[in-house]
């Protein structure tokens, strides 16, 4: 679905993607891990169109995508939500969801008809009730709890279809009870939907449990990729991230 | 959310222009039909600055820009091609959003400040402009010799009652219309990019377009305000494209509230309202109005308007709140 080729990109002489090549399988479900300034967050930049590659390919079910904006990469069908929730503060949840479906169907320069068109209300409520936040409905995005803010951040790039769906630590600030709970949330929509998602994280619990596959980024590098089990007993990975933690430990 | 009908606010806004044409039987004064006339030229101005600045996050410094150049194209239209009113305000309508558009492509892009400096440049490169250009603008004097205001489809505004009622007309459709826009999905579009742009760009807007789009119609409805004010001055005065033109307008939001449609519209009446008192009881009109804006920015930021929507907001709430209590009180 997502083939990255030989991606590169350096912001004024520094190397923060040296000719990275992945390939995400339609459907998947794909963490990305690394240490921090690994290129995780860049690579997503990369994906979407917030920058443009030095070099390299981005194939979205075999059209390249590099060099386009943000807009036209996410009218292709990638949806993304960011580490430190995006949100609209002034709208409430509704508001936003609706708006982002509008966005979506590019219906959002319309000037005859009133807000919310009805035909974007179903739509709106499915998404909602995915990410679970049909109950704040009517709170200002800005009131809500940082958990929520990052469901709802989420639920925004739902409400596009995506084909692809990338998060960027979707657990990023939260306990650990709320992070399962998140990460549960992600995955049943992921079922659901059955969408290409991939993740960025920390938190090697969630990692392993979840995902079926596993890219390791290091220093803008391809440092190991596939089964979390492959990935565990790697020594290049132990040494350079995990530690010794988890090595040798039973699936 | 109640869904905002069209047909409910259009019988609002017929009944309010009824409102407006039955007053002047309570106030026959020449004088309150002048303030209704003066009103209607700086609500539409300050309403359409505050779709950029409170919808869109746009903050312009240099919308006055829109107000001289309506009001000189209205006014050379009339006095200098000899066109009808219909006409004037035509060519006023088109030439507004063709500097808008030129202007605004090149401002929308930029970060903040660069825009709201850049917008204040064009405005005082008209003001130049103006001044300059004394054969055709008549230079610092301003037009003279007044506007010819030939009668059509049976309105004669050189006749102080038709005027009136053609300055409330266009004052109650300017707004609907720009009413009617905050409440579209563009409005909303507007709402979300004023909010996070870099989000609405991710979720497929086109920022730059929603905003030059915005910029087009605030600088189409600031041209109107402009040729309102020429109609009843029968004149054009480089004031008028003045950088502290776009600062009452300014000050008008500030005055009646950012955060509220109408807020634009409250402010113009009271900042309309001060400068007659004020200047009826001292010289110092610009010390008294300097103190009460910095009273407004340091203490009311939300505004006369603004203050009593949260308040009456805050009681509504209070009211569920107890509703509720009383409804569960097992």
């Amino acid at each position: 679905m997502l083939v990255v080729e030989n991606l590169r990109k350096s912001f004024g002489g520094v190397s923060a993607m040296n000719g990275v090549s992945l390939n995400f399988e339609e459907g998947s479900l794909t963490a990305v891990i690394g240490p921090n300034g690994a290129g995780k967050t860049t690579f997503f930049n990369l994906v979407t169109g917030a920058f443009r590659p030095d070099s390299g390919r981005i194939l979205l079910a075999g059209d390249d995508i590099a060099g386009l904006s943000p807009p036209e990469v996410v009218r292709r069908g990638v949806g993304r939500a960011f580490q430190i929730a995006s949100v609209f503060p002034s709208l409430t949840v509704r508001e936003a969801i609706l708006g982002a479906v509008n966005a979506h169907r590019n219906w959002y320069a319309r000037l005859v008809r009133r807000f919310p068109l009805r035909q974007a209300e179903p739509d709106a409520d499915e998404v909602m009730e995915l990410v679970k936040l049909d109950s704040r409905a009517n709170t200002l995005s800005g009131n809500l709890s940082h958990g929520d803010q990052k469901l709802l951040d989420i639920a925004l790039a739902l409400a596009l279809q995506p084909r692809v769906l990338l998060l960027d630590e979707p657990t990023a600030g939260m306990g650990t009870e709320e992070r399962w709970q998140m990460i549960d949330t992600v995955h049943q929509l992921w079922q659901r939907k059955k969408m290409t998602l991939i993740f960025i994280e920390h938190d090697m619990d969630i990692v392993f449990k979840y995902a079926q596959s596993i890219r390791v980024l290091s220093y803008g590098t391809v440092l190991a990729e596939g089964q979390p089990d492959e990935v565990r007993r790697n020594p290049k990975v132990i040494e350079a991230y995990l530690g010794a933690r988890y090595e040798g430990q039973p699936a | 959310m109640q869904r905002a009908s069209v047909r409910r606010d259009l019988v609002v806004a017929a009944a309010t222009l009824g409102i407006l044409l039955a007053l002047p039987l309570m106030f026959p004064g020449k004088s309150f039909s002048d303030f209704v006339i003066r009103l209607s030229a700086f609500a539409i101005f300050a309403t359409s600055l505050n779709l950029l600045v409170g919808y869109a996050g746009l903050v312009s410094f240099g919308h006055g820009l829109f107000y001289g150049l309506g009001a000189y194209t209205f006014a050379l239209s009339m006095q200098k091609l000899g066109t009808s009113i219909p006409v004037g305000f035509a060519l006023t309508v088109v030439l507004s959003a063709a500097v808008a558009a030129v202007v605004g492509a090149i401002c929308v892009r930029l970060k903040e400040i660069y825009f709201s400096f850049l917008t204040l440049a064009f405005q005082m490169l008209l003001h130049s402009i103006i001044i300059a250009w004394t054969p055709v603008t008549g230079g610092d004097q301003g037009l003279t010799g007044g506007l010819p205001r030939p009668p059509f489809l049976g309105i004669r505004l050189d006749d102080p009652q038709h005027l009136y009622v053609f300055c409330c007309v266009t004052l109650v459709v300017s707004l609907f219309l720009m009413w009617h826009l905050v409440q579209s999905p563009f409005g909303y579009t507007l709402r979300m990019i004023r909010d996070n742009p870099r989000r609405a760009a991710f979720l497929g807007i086109k920022v730059w377009r929603a905003r030059l789009m915005v910029f087009i119609v605030a600088g189409i409805f600031g041209g109107i305000g402009g040729a309102l004010m020429s109609l009843f001055v029968s004149s054009a005065y480089p004031d008028f494209a003045y950088w502290t033109i776009s600062g009452e307008a300014v000050f008008m939001i500030l005055l009646g509230g950012i955060s509220v449609f109408f807020g634009p519209l409250v402010g113009a009446i009271t900042l309309l309202l001060l400068n007659d008192v004020v200047t009826r009881v001292t010289d110092h009109y610009s010390l008294v109005l300097g103190i009460i804006i910095l009273m407004f920015a340091l203490g009311m930021r939300k505004g006369l308007l603004g203050l009593l929507v949260s308040l009456w907001k805050k009681r509504k709430d209070a009211a569920t709140v107890k509703a509720a209590a009383a409804a569960g009180g097992d």
